[in-house]
């Protein structure tokens, strides 16, 4: 721990509460008489786990125990803790955090909350998300913000199902590093037995889920063993407090540092004439004047004139930096169009797989047409195919014609307009999305991107370059033929009909050519008529398209064309 | 490259917030209630635009009973900033006499500053408005979304509110809904002073320790602004070293003793402080889930 430690003179609390009375009156925080620099660091969290497990009673442990409750709170807590508290007498520290009267009445967190508190080192922000099923997209919420989760296991029942569904949606949304916190060791005598068990059974979950950090911590909320103190009632536990996990580790992210510059347009930025800039945050990479950039999906090139970032004019601006762009073109470019390095492999796409969590009440079944919300993106999308709904006991996909309310499935989602999506996974910011109800206007999906399937080259410069294919809708055989046979140019309708005017015209050449070579005009008008309809097929099985990728597999991600 | 610190991604998330606000409303405003907060959510929507103005108007609640000095600091920054200031006070409650004092906190609260809200709200159709209350300052506040959707008659529905991943705020709305969006939510009262403290951004002198007239009330410490103030019988009024930590009606507002004259003076005693800083308010104080009441009924 810190230096920060020390004795807290405050006979008053002490005095109200048989709980703190019991420990050690140590916090760690900040000393009343120093002035502490802002913190250096910022860790994001969440705690999650089953109902009853006592992830409110750990936040308020966590407050208390850094000092980070004030004086008239705790008065508060001393008087909502005789009238509503469930812990007989003592300080109930789930009262701290359940401010809504709803959840102080029936004791439970229905809605995810946030805190805050900071060491010496490290500022935290923790949502404290429901264990209740029903809030499961409270608790999908606080995951899709966190950089680490805190699982809590009640060592009395061990791994439940919502054990293995919140820690599928931490892993789902990214979550690479996660403390699982056996709680309650005080009502299992301290065993370590219980302790070791549930941790065998937790790391075989493990190889179906994304975590490469994973730490296990016996505790006490209530108590606070192990939390901001170490144990003296588990002895045979050598390893941090879950404090010095949380202030120490750093989490590992899917943010890959090394991907190429890309920024969502949220916003034009048109004070006066002479000023045009893009306003965004940094999805990834790094951007400086000179740099030469595409906008997608128009496909136009230019270059980086200058940087604004929050304190005006710079020198360049890197991921999570809130900017403005001003180019050397007058390229068009709004919002939902995404600016990215010049040789991004990165295309518009019209469909992608996805994993989504269902969260309305009216289930999802194929062919729902709902709003996307991807990055700075939105409009309308639909549900081509359910693939599968994730059991979330085995984690096994398993078939099925709707999801319900919290079940997370695998779909084929396909936009109206082309969409710059990429593989969550390798691009946080451009494979997030929801999915909003367009007639009760609820968020009725989150989800994922798996992998994207790039449609046509015919929106973007860059794909143009290399192979490309048309992505053929999931619809009837009629719709499927016209597409094979329009190719690319299916997807505008004006392109479409100046290619059937051109097929045509080139078909009665042909006829024409025929008769002069001295053929029936019947037989003219029928080689007309079948070069018109089967020559586009023809030229499919001379030139074959490139075979489809797989839609599931993580890293399908187009052709990269053009680069 | 050397990581965004603590601040600086409060900041960017913030400007971000703004920024979305401006893409997605057809007519925002950002309330402007003259305090820290709002110090720092104006410096905010400043950068976000720049070089640039905020593409939407302030607006302030004038109950009325608003320390002068804030008034005055009210004016001033609007014409420095060269920004649109709009100024509601509900006149009837005015007309009807209500005040902090004889009408009691929760009815002049109601009436000067909820009432007048929406009044103002409806009467410029405005459909969505920046607020700058912060997730830490109180436990129903702690439950609310960055993008709070309010119902025609303004009403929010804590069991019902939109979750909210990632950074993608579903912004679609009803004809009549609006959208209450607090882009300061993820940050604390330290955050804001120390970046008031390292941006050097002008907040209103009360902040700042001096001798001020003060009456002891109901165990509150309370600066008499004006002679509306009336001193009951034994009261008096004592000249005392005393800052605020938050600031509104000046009746309801209790003052704190403090030596803590300028910005490392306030940032050293608020760290070592063991109270919260909505000690001072006594319209926090009506019951346990009264905030979470008043924001049904349409306060922010």
């Amino acid at each position: 721990m810190s230096t920060a430690l020390r004795v807290l003179p405050d006979g008053e609390i002490e005095a109200a509460s048989a709980v703190a009375l019991a420990e050690d009156e140590t916090f760690a925080g900040p000393a009343p008489d120093e002035v502490v620099q802002p913190a250096a660091s910022l860790l994001r969290f969440i705690t999650c786990g089953s109902v009853d497990d006592g992830k409110s009673t750990l936040i308020g442990r966590l407050l208390h125990d850094t000092n980070s409750v004030f004086d008239d709170q705790m008065e508060a807590l001393e008087r909502d803790s005789r009238k509503f508290g469930t812990t007989g007498g003592d300080l109930d520290f789930a009262l701290l955090v359940d401010g809504l009267s709803a959840e102080r009445e029936q004791g439970i967190t229905i809605d995810v909350a946030y805190r805050y508190f900071s060491t010496a080192g490290r500022a935290f922000i923790i949502a404290d998300t429901p264990g209740h099923e029903q809030y499961t997209r409270n608790m999908a919420t606080g995951a899709s913000q966190a950089e680490l989760a805190i699982i809590l296991v009640d060592a009395r029942k061990g791994i439940l199902p919502q054990t293995r569904r919140h820690s599928f949606i931490t892993s789902m949304v990214g979550i690479r590093s996660v403390i699982v916190a056996v709680n309650k060791m005080d009502l299992v005598d301290y065993d370590e037995a219980v302790f070791r068990r549930i941790e065998t059974e937790y790391r075989a979950l493990l190889p179906r889920l994304g975590f490469t950090d994973v730490a296990f911590v016996p505790i006490s909320a209530k108590s606070g063993d192990n939390v901001a103190n170490r144990s003296a009632s588990m002895p045979w536990y050598d390893g941090p407090t879950l404090l010095e996990r949380l202030e120490t580790v750093r989490p590992e992210t899917l943010e890959d540092t090394s991907a190429p510059f890309r920024m969502p347009v949220q916003w034009v930025n048109r004070p006066n004439l002479d000023f045009r800039g893009f306003c965004g945050t940094v999805a990834s990479g790094r951007v400086a004047p000179g740099d030469a950039v595409v906008s997608l999906p128009s496909g136009r090139r230019s270059r980086v004139k200058a940087v604004f970032g929050a304190d005006g004019e710079a020198p360049g601006a890197g991921t999570g930096e809130a900017v403005t762009l001003t180019l050397n073109d007058e390229i068009d470019a709004s919002r939902g169009d995404v600016i990215v390095a010049v040789g991004d492999a990165l295309k518009p796409s019209r469909q992608v797989a996805a994993d989504i969590l269902w969260m309305s009440e009216r289930p999802l079944i194929e062919g729902r047409r709902l709003v996307a919300k991807l990055s700075s993106s939105q409009g309308p999308a639909t549900v081509r195919r359910l693939s599968e709904a994730v059991d979330i006991h085995s984690y096994e996909p398993r078939a099925t014609s709707a999801l319900s309310m919290n079940e997370i499935g695998r779909v084929t989602l396909a936009f109206e307009r082309p969409t710059v999506a990429a593989p969550y996974d390798s691009a946080r910011e451009l494979g997030a999305f929801i999915l909003i109800d367009p007639t009760t206007n609820e968020t009725a999906a989150l989800g994922v991107v798996t992998s994207v399937e790039i449609s046509s080259g015919e929106d973007s410069v860059e794909a143009s370059a290399g192979t490309t294919y048309a992505a053929v809708p999931r619809g009837n055989v009629g719709e499927r033929l016209r597409a094979r046979w329009l190719g690319s140019a299916a997807r505008r309708p004006e392109v479409a009909r100046a290619l059937v005017r051109f097929r045509a015209v080139s078909a009665v050449i042909l006829g024409i050519l025929a008769i002069l070579f001295g053929m029936p005009i019947l037989g003219a008008v029928v080689l007309a008529a079948i070069d018109f309809a089967l020559r586009p097929f023809l030229w499919q099985v001379l030139s074959p398209m490139p075979p489809r990728r797989d839609a599931t597999a993580g890293d399908a991600f187009g052709d990269g064309a053009g680069i | 490259m050397k990581p965004m610190t603590h601040l600086q991604r409060l900041e960017a998330e913030s400007i971000f917030i703004i920024r979305e606000v401006a893409a997605t409303a057809e007519n925002p405003v950002m309330l402007y209630s003259i305090g820290k907060d709002s110090a720092v959510m104006l410096h905010l929507a400043m950068k976000a635009f720049a070089p640039g103005k905020p593409p939407f108007p302030l607006l302030h609640v004038d109950t009325t009973w608003k320390f002068r000095e804030m008034i005055e600091f009210r004016d001033r920054r609007a014409k420095e900033l060269g920004l649109d200031l709009i100024v509601h006070i509900n006149e009837e409650g005015v007309a009807a006499g209500v005040n902090p004092f004889s009408s009691g906190s929760r009815v002049h609260t109601d009436v000067m500053k909820t009432q007048a809200l929406r009044q103002a709200l409806e009467k410029h159709r405005f459909d969505a408005a920046f607020g700058g209350a912060r997730r830490d300052e109180e436990k129903s506040r702690a439950k609310e979304r960055v993008f709070s959707l309010r119902s025609a008659e303004h009403r929010w529905e804590p069991k019902s509110q939109r979750p909210e991943p990632w950074r993608l705020y579903n912004t679609r709305k009803r004809q009549g809904e609006s959208f209450r969006v607090f882009p300061l939510s993820n940050w604390t009262e330290a955050d804001v002073w120390d970046y008031i403290a390292i941006e050097n951004i002008p907040v209103v002198p009360l902040y700042f320790a001096r001798k001020r007239p003060i009456v002891k009330r109901d165990g509150m410490l309370i600066m008499r602004d004006d002679d509306r103030m009336e001193l009951k019988p034994g009261e008096a009024v004592e000249e005392m070293e005393v800052r605020f930590r938050t600031l509104g009606c000046y009746p309801l507002t209790g003052a704190v003793r403090s030596e803590a004259r300028d910005l490392p003076g306030i940032i050293s005693e608020m760290r070592s402080s063991r109270s919260s800083e909505r000690e001072g308010r006594m319209i926090d104080k009506d019951g346990g889930a009264s905030m979470e009441e008043k924001k049904q009924e349409g306060y922010f």
